[in-house]
């Protein structure tokens, strides 16, 4: 360990990542708040390194924007840890780190002699985190980021309306996410606890586990009443359907209409929303709205007892489908919002790191590439510390930090 | 008083505001891994704030402010105490609390802790290394700080929810607050990174998490190929999230079979798989040469999964994911709810039974992971309207009986 800088959370410390779609996100998110993260690359280097998308469309080792997103501040090192040298720069390295985090096939580090068995001992304050399909204990059956979510629970609750349609996987890699989400916060947990024991232990994260314990309600209504929740477009899956929350503006963007107006003060304010934009002759909702005012606020109880109550709120309902008629959604999020009504545009992850609240706040993070000098905006800090900031920088070459290894022996 | 000891953070003591999932989320897992979670509730709105409090789906039979399952589960092995924040005497309560806390952590919307007098600024005045977590949709700065967020919104906004979905139809987002969930684990995540960071430098800190942001980390490969390569997710067949862009792999999606919304997932990794899959269906389109390779399953990818839907669609979802499974195939059952909690061994070690003062014994969700020397606990349910008001109250900040029944009468704590 070298000496902590104050402006860095994880500075100081060693972590070893067996290059992996499954763990990637986890180095990252160390490697990103000043851990030094050494991914660990076979000698023809990772294959998510021949994954695309390519920059510019060039299929090479040094392309890959999967490589890129998932590897910043991390340094490479290739090691065939089936030779004995490579097998004997490993323990060296291994004996140098604090945590590992390892995502291989069951068995074939131990295969190797080159598992937690054999370092736990040695290393005894090493952490080793390995992120299986379901326990260290368990089998190891051929599985994607598709058959994960499909077997631990997220698709059941994803989709359409329409059961006819298959359910649906989530964008973006969830289920590693997931599994790594989990494994970063006991990581922590257990540097805390080694600060004061002096000891090191195996952290064992399941990836089906991690999908199981992110469904929300699907999980929740089974424990809670045994009742099982069907899939709605753009919604909750509940056991019941539910009015839509989900309209398409006027440019064709779709919109989530988030929490329905309930109060007087919600209603007053699209009304006179309404008026100035000279609608109020082709909103039919119009003159219901004005009924709102004899409402501080409709919850189930007026709509259950007071049939009234439930025109005015489907009259907000459909006075925001119609401003969608009319507006953009950026003009109808934004016009909401500010009139105190929770809503969302529904944007590409793209369309989100260029709106202006996120690049105030400084979230699209500029990397350099030096090869190509030029700059690339990433998605930046998920979260921002006062005190220790996150920093990135570009994910390595093949083999860019061997020299590492050198300095061990 | 926390739920065992000899845990990863048992000498952690966290003065929590956090409510829904999002929040309490993140401060279930602190509580888990050992720490002493104080969770200060609002006696006048008999804790309302948190709108997971006291509604269904319910525990057992119980019905009830203690009865709601969803807020059991989030806040199961916390303490729970009442502060009343409009009386000056709770605020001094609250300031006396703040000092012997390690982390303050709160999802209210942005501001309302510097309206009640404890943003980061006064709660250093408190103590000076105190760790300070906000949470809330759109952060603590910028043109939208005082726009309105829950998990829907924050998907929708970050990218989460147009990621999700198949072509020509409308997005089908994710069905539940996925981000509430993923929102708290990056909380947790925070929290922990900064006590960390405290326990070796003796520097506290605050950590400003919008939860659109975390969510805005989610899709990065999408994002790039927009920023690097100026190709926009926005185009023709996209997104159609059951495939796989990458790596390019087909086919790969989800498939009828059958019964009733009976579904089938596989992914064919390369050519080799292909082939298995291919001798397992032995219909003679499937053995035909133009399928036998990637590029050429990915041109005609459309007919290649109306092929397959025809054929998976007689099949029985759970043989055939065993049959593929064996062969080196990845697939799986869209399993639900009730399959994967009740009948998936390998899911068994999740549920926990907790006990609840009021509502008794009920499952809850525990945490995916083993730690071989400070095992995570979980045996607590959520904690009823201040139910250790007494602990915290008079044997952590020294109050006399008489003193915690005059602040209760009168309605402070």
């Amino acid at each position: 360990m070298t000496a902590t800088s104050p402006t860095s959370v994880l500075s100081g410390y060693r972590v070893i990542e067996l290059a992996s779609e499954r763990c990637a996100l986890a180095g990252k998110l160390m490697a990103d708040m000043g851990a030094e993260v050494i991914v660990v690359e076979p000698p023809e280097g990772c294959k998510t390194r021949s994954w695309e998308p390519f920059a510019d469309d060039v299929a090479d080792l040094e392309n890959s924007l999967h490589w890129w997103h998932y590897n910043t501040s991390k340094k490479s090192v290739a090691l065939d840890l089936e030779t004995d040298s490579g097998a004997r720069q490993f323990r060296s390295l291994i004996m140098t780190a604090d945590v590992v985090i390892e995502a291989e096939p069951l068995g074939r580090l131990e295969a190797l002699a080159l598992g937690w068995e054999q370092f736990g001992e040695l290393n005894s304050q090493l952490i080793w985190t390995s992120i299986t399909h379901h326990g260290r204990d368990g089998s190891d059956p051929p599985a994607t980021d598709l058959t994960l979510l499909a077997e631990g629970g997220p698709a059941w609750s994803c989709g359409y309306d329409d059961h006819e349609i298959p359910p649906v996987r989530g964008g973006g890699n969830q289920a590693f996410h997931t599994a790594c989400h989990y494994a970063v916060p006991s990581i922590l947990a257990a540097l805390m606890w080694r600060e004061d024991s002096g000891k090191g232990q195996l952290i064992d994260v399941s990836l089906l586990n991690s999908s199981n314990a992110t469904t929300e309600f699907a999980t929740l209504w089974w424990l809670n009443g045994e009742r099982q929740v069907e899939r709605q477009t753009g919604r909750h899956a509940l056991p019941t359907m539910t009015e839509w929350t989900q309209i398409q503006c006027a440019d064709g963007r779709w919109f989530n209409t988030g929490v329905p107006p309930r109060n007087k003060r919600e209603f007053q304010a699209l009304r006179s929303w309404i008026e100035e934009l000279d609608l109020t002759d082709e909103c039919s909702a119009y003159e219901i709205l004005k009924l709102g005012d004899q409402f501080e606020r409709i919850g189930l109880l007026e709509l259950d007892e007071d049939p009234l109550a439930g025109e005015v709120f489907q009259a907000g309902r459909d006075a925001i489908e119609f401003l969608g008629q009319h507006l953009k959604a950026y003009d109808l999020f934004v016009g909401l919002q500010q009139r105190g009504m929770a809503c969302g545009i529904v944007y590409s992850p793209d369309e989100m790191i260029v709106d202006p609240h996120f690049v105030e706040r400084g979230f699209p993070e500029e990397v350099f590439y030096e090869s190509r000098n030029a700059t690339h905006i990433h998605p930046g800090a998920p979260y921002r510390f006062s005190k220790t900031p996150w920093s990135t920088i570009r994910a390595p070459r093949l083999g860019e930090h061997q020299a590492l290894l050198e300095d061990l022996a | 008083m926390t739920d065992q000891t000899s845990q990863a953070l048992n000498k952690i003591r966290i003065c929590d505001f956090t409510g829904q999932l999002a929040g309490a989320g993140a401060t279930k897992i602190l509580a888990a891994f050992g720490a002493e979670v104080i969770r200060v509730e609002d006696p006048v709105q008999r804790g309302k704030w948190d709108i997971l409090r006291g509604v269904p789906p319910w525990v057992g039979d119980a019905r009830g402010l203690e009865a709601g399952g969803a807020f059991n589960n989030h806040n199961a092995g916390k303490l729970g105490v009442t502060l009343n924040l409009r009386d000056a005497r709770a605020k001094e309560l609250l300031r006396e609390l703040v000092a012997v806390s390690d982390a303050v952590t709160e999802n209210f919307a942005a501001g309302v802790m510097d309206r009640l007098g404890f943003g980061y600024e006064d709660l250093r005045q408190i103590r000076e290394d105190i760790v300070y977590v906000s949470n809330n949709g759109f952060g603590a700065t910028g043109p939208y700080t005082a726009f309105k967020s829950w998990g829907p919104i924050a998907q929708a906004v970050s990218g989460l929810t147009y990621t999700s979905g198949l072509p020509d139809l409308p997005p089908a987002g994710w069905g539940y607050s996925f981000m509430d969930h993923t929102g708290g684990y990056y909380m947790a995540t925070a929290v922990l990174m900064a006590l960390l960071h405290r326990r070796r430098t003796g520097e506290g800190q605050w950590v400003d998490l919008a939860c659109i942001e975390a969510a805005g980390t989610l899709n990065g490969v999408a994002t790039l190929e927009a920023t690097v390569n100026q190709r926009p997710m926005r185009r023709q067949g996209m997104p159609n999230s059951n495939r796989s862009q990458s790596p390019r792999m087909a086919p790969h999606g989800i498939w009828p079979t059958k019964g009733h919304d009976n579904w089938i997932a596989i992914a064919v990794r390369d050519d080799q798989e292909w082939k298995v899959l291919s001798e397992i269906i032995g219909e003679t389109w499937s053995g035909e040469d133009r399928w036998a390779h990637l590029e050429t399953r990915l041109d005609d990818e459309d007919e290649l999964e109306d092929l397959l839907r025809t054929w998976t669609v007689n099949q029985n979802r759970q043989e055939l994911a065993q049959e593929l499974v064996d062969a080196g195939v990845p697939a799986a059952p869209v399993l639900k709810p009730q399959e994967r909690i009740e009948s998936d061994p390998r899911t068994s070690e999740l549920w926990v039974t907790v006990d609840h003062t009021e509502v008794g014994q009920s499952k809850v969700e525990g945490l995916p992971v083993r730690m071989s020397e400070t095992p995570w606990s979980v045996t607590r349910g959520a904690a009823c309207l201040g139910e250790h008001n007494q602990y915290v109250f008079g044997e952590l900040l020294g109050l006399g009986n008489a003193e915690i029944e005059t602040l209760t009468e009168e309605g402070v704590i």
